[in-house]
């Protein structure tokens, strides 16, 4: 995706505090302040930032674009689309579509479907395993070597359980400096069919559960093995107050491991399951208030390094089975911007600078990011990838009005304070509202 | 043809969508019913013109028997449908099922399904829609099974007389047993009193918390709860529920043997309570193990009332699908 010819102009924003203009060129930022102003060149694009925020973009290193495989459910261009409103400006694709994205032919034809959508840098994730299937490496070497360049693995919705091929992974992709992304869930931990946190209410409920203790050992065990092999462990999708304890110490103990947490774990709790609704049913599962209590201290004080999203669209028959038959995940992606600043923000457990590094500059880091452009300042010179917001406006969420192919939205008729009002990418304006026709904002 | 009336239809799902009133209303009500069992020609026209669909996802004969002959001498029309197997990516959905058959016209959809929530599910989606079809719970997974639960208590009150400060003992595999979680609701709302005896493997998760914030007993000592020395004193009804065959191999415990000896209604067993509680009485749901969690003599003692569960089982299912779909003030409150 080439740059526009047209300058872009975002007049009035804060940036990192004080109000300016920006000049963007050729898809990088030109000129900031009085000069952006005066060098505009013939009549540029216009973006008002008077009361806004001008951000990086967000960057999301856990997506799930069902493409290819299951078009029905989300394609890359609609998930990309559903990124756009929701602020990102590069999201990291998982590999459990059909086929796996575990050869480098399948890495590069997701980067390639990512690049004709042009709407975000869409970075194709690699399996660790073939198929996923737990027991032999993926060619993780060729899907770094490939133009895809990938350096993040995952055999997300599974864990890599076996603790020889997990050391094996880690010392292998060691050479390029990969990361592994973990599921940390012990398989064995739980039956086939545990679909919740195993807890009072699933003993109530009759559901079976994951107990905390499943998560918590992957974690210690991957700690100790990234020790060992001194290669990036990334723990996916923290969800326990235990999971939150043993990255703390594995942190302390110096090991190269990172941590997320989603929107969804930190707003949601698993009292939401008393009606088996299977729109509330994720992998790993929402937790009780207690665990949701230490994931938001932990994001606060930097135990926990990113917000990812889990974006998991499904179509609507999949999530109409019995609770236990109904697929996994919900929607993520473009609300969470709006929940994030909601939970954390608006209660004054972060500022937006925060924000701003766990939902755009740690995850560009994790994800090898930053030399593209993503989660940096804003500066002259640099590429313009960017998100304008406004942190009073309410939004209220309506599952109707979703880019994403998918329905299985969570937020359906909540309320959060914090919108996305523009995407620019590298100058070009992937999203952008009309805010005076915007019905979902003067709510 | 001009269509029904539309009204808002009434579920059983959970013993907990009914109180007190309307639980001793359904058990009243069981009483007339069970009258009708007793006479030659079973047939009385409440439910002239109604249909009843039995929709079962598992394999059940009591259950669905119960029910059936419940609706025929109720004159309803009743139908039995298999559905298949849970289904995940594969097949029709649980919802698009539930649709086809209360787009029939059906009055009440009788089900049973192998998954926890199921009957939730298929009665919010039904509401959605505002299709005024009944959902009655027969069993869904793990969770619960309310009309065994008001069988249990009715055919206990026939024998005891009033629950209301009874002590209860459940016995068995009770992380599994919808039948337990079902008449933890049902005995509190009568006024009895709770223990629940299981290795802890067959707890449920959260067992503690639970027992301690619905003021009920825990114990891994059976012979110790026979002989009184848990809150309550010596049971008046032992509960034995069945060990399915599948735990065994699951891990839960190590041998059947093992079991039996820890936890079973043994011959001795049977001697030590008849000994201490002389009108105790045992229930157990079927189908049992006999030699597992019940012994033979146990199962055919004069104070098992186990024969007397199924005959109840028939009157307390048509009290139900009276509450439901003829009385003016329905099940609940």
């Amino acid at each position: 995706m080439s740059a526009p010819d047209t300058d872009l102009l975002i007049a009035g924003a804060r940036v990192a505090g004080g109000a300016t203009d920006v000049l963007v060129r050729g898809g990088v930022v030109v000129a900031l302040g009085a000069e952006a102003t005066a060098e505009a060149k013939g009549e540029p694009a216009r973006l008002d930032g008077d009361g806004l925020d001008l951000l990086p973009g967000l960057v999301d290193v856990h997506t799930h674009l069902r493409e290819p495989g299951r078009e029905d459910a989300e394609t890359i261009a609609t998930g990309s689309a559903a990124a756009a409103a929701g602020g990102f400006t590069a999201i990291l694709a998982m590999a459990n579509t059909t086929p796996v994205t575990d050869t480098a032919e399948n890495a590069e034809r997701v980067l390639d479907l990512g690049r004709a959508a042009g709407l975000v840098d869409v970075q194709p994730i690699g399996a660790v395993t073939k198929d996923l299937g737990g027991s032999e490496l993926a060619e993780l070497a060729l899907m770094h070597r490939s133009r895809a360049a990938v350096t993040v693995f995952s055999d997300d919705g599974r864990c890599v359980a076996d603790p020889r091929v997990m050391r094996r992974a880690l010392e292998y992709v060691r050479a390029f400096d990969g990361v592994i992304s973990q599921h940390a869930q012990d398989p064995d931990l739980a039956g086939p069919s545990a679909c919740c946190d195993e807890g009072e209410l699933s003993g109530r409920l009759g559901l079976p559960g994951w107990p905390a203790a499943a998560e918590a050992s992957i974690i210690a065990r991957d700690a100790e093995l990234s020790l060992l092999t001194g290669a990036r462990v990334h723990v996916a999708h923290v969800t326990t107050a235990e999971g939150v304890e043993v990255v703390r110490w594995a942190k302390a103990r110096g090991a190269r491991l990172t941590a997320e947490v989603t929107p969804h774990h930190l707003a949601l709790t698993s009292d939401l399951l008393r009606g088996y609704d299977p729109v509330y049913k994720v992998n790993p599962p929402l937790r009780p208030d207690e665990d949701v209590a230490a994931l938001r201290a932990a994001l606060a004080d930097g135990t926990i390094d990113v917000v990812a999203t889990d974006h998991a669209p499904h179509a609507r028959h999949d999530k109409e089975h019995a609770f236990v038959d109904a697929a996994f995940g919900m929607l993520g992606l473009e609300t969470a911007f709006a929940v994030v600043h909601d939970l954390m923000v608006r209660t004054g457990e972060m500022t937006l600078a925060d924000l701003t590094r766990v939902m755009s500059t740690a995850p560009a880091r994790l994800a090898g990011l930053s030399a593209a452009g993503h989660g940096g300042l804003i500066e002259v010179g640099r590429p313009a990838n960017l998100v304008l917001v406004d942190t009073e406006a309410p939004v209220t969420v309506d599952a109707t009005r979703s880019a994403s192919l998918a329905r299985n939205n969570p937020w359906h008729g909540r309320t959060f304070t914090g919108a996305v009002r523009a995407t620019v990418l590298r100058g070009r304006i992937t999203y952008s509202p009309q805010p005076t026709t915007d019905p979902e904002v003067t709510a | 043809m001009s269509a029904p009336e539309p009204r808002a239809a009434r579920h059983l799902l959970s013993v907990a969508d009914l109180d007190a009133a309307a639980v001793r209303r359904i058990l009243d009500t069981a009483v007339e019913m069970q009258e009708v069992q007793r006479r030659q020609v079973k047939k009385i026209p409440t439910l002239r013109g109604r249909t009843v669909i039995n929709l079962f996802f598992e394999d059940s004969t009591r259950t669905r028997s119960s029910f059936e002959i419940a609706g025929k001498w109720m004159s309803a029309d009743t139908i039995n449908i298999t559905g298949k197997g849970s289904s995940t990516s594969k097949g029709e959905s649980l919802r698009d099922t539930a649709l086809t058959i209360a787009a029939m016209g059906v009055d009440a959809i009788v089900m049973r399904h192998g998954a926890s929530g199921a009957a939730h599910q298929v009665a919010r989606w039904l509401d959605e829609l505002g299709t005024g079809t009944s959902v009655v719970n027969a069993g869904d997974g793990t969770h619960e099974h309310p009309t065994q639960a008001l069988l249990d208590a009715y055919t206990v009150e026939r024998r005891l007389g009033s629950l209301d400060g009874r002590h209860v003992a459940i016995v068995g595999d009770v992380t599994h047993s919808r039948v337990f979680r079902s008449n933890l609701l049902s005995l509190a709302m009568l006024g009895a009193q709770v223990t629940v005896v299981a290795p802890p493997t067959l707890m449920p998760s959260g067992a503690s918390a639970w027992a301690e914030r619905d003021g009920f007993t825990l114990s891994h000592d059976l012979d110790a709860v026979l002989a009184g020395e848990v809150a309550g004193g010596v049971p008046d009804v032992l509960m034995m529920l069945r060990v399915q065959r599948e735990r065994m191999s699951g891990g839960y415990f190590p041998t059947p043997r093992e079991y039996t000896i820890g936890y079973g209604l043994t011959r001795d067993r049977l001697a030590a309570f008849t000994a201490a509680s002389p009108h105790g009485v045992i229930c157990h749901p079927g189908p049992m193990n006999r030699g597992l969690e019940i012994a033979a003599d146990a199962a055919d003692a004069a104070s098992s009332l186990v024969l007397d569960q199924v005959s109840a089982g028939v009157a307390v299912r048509m009290s139900v699908l009276y509450h439901l779909l003829a009385s003016e003030e329905g099940a609940s409150a």
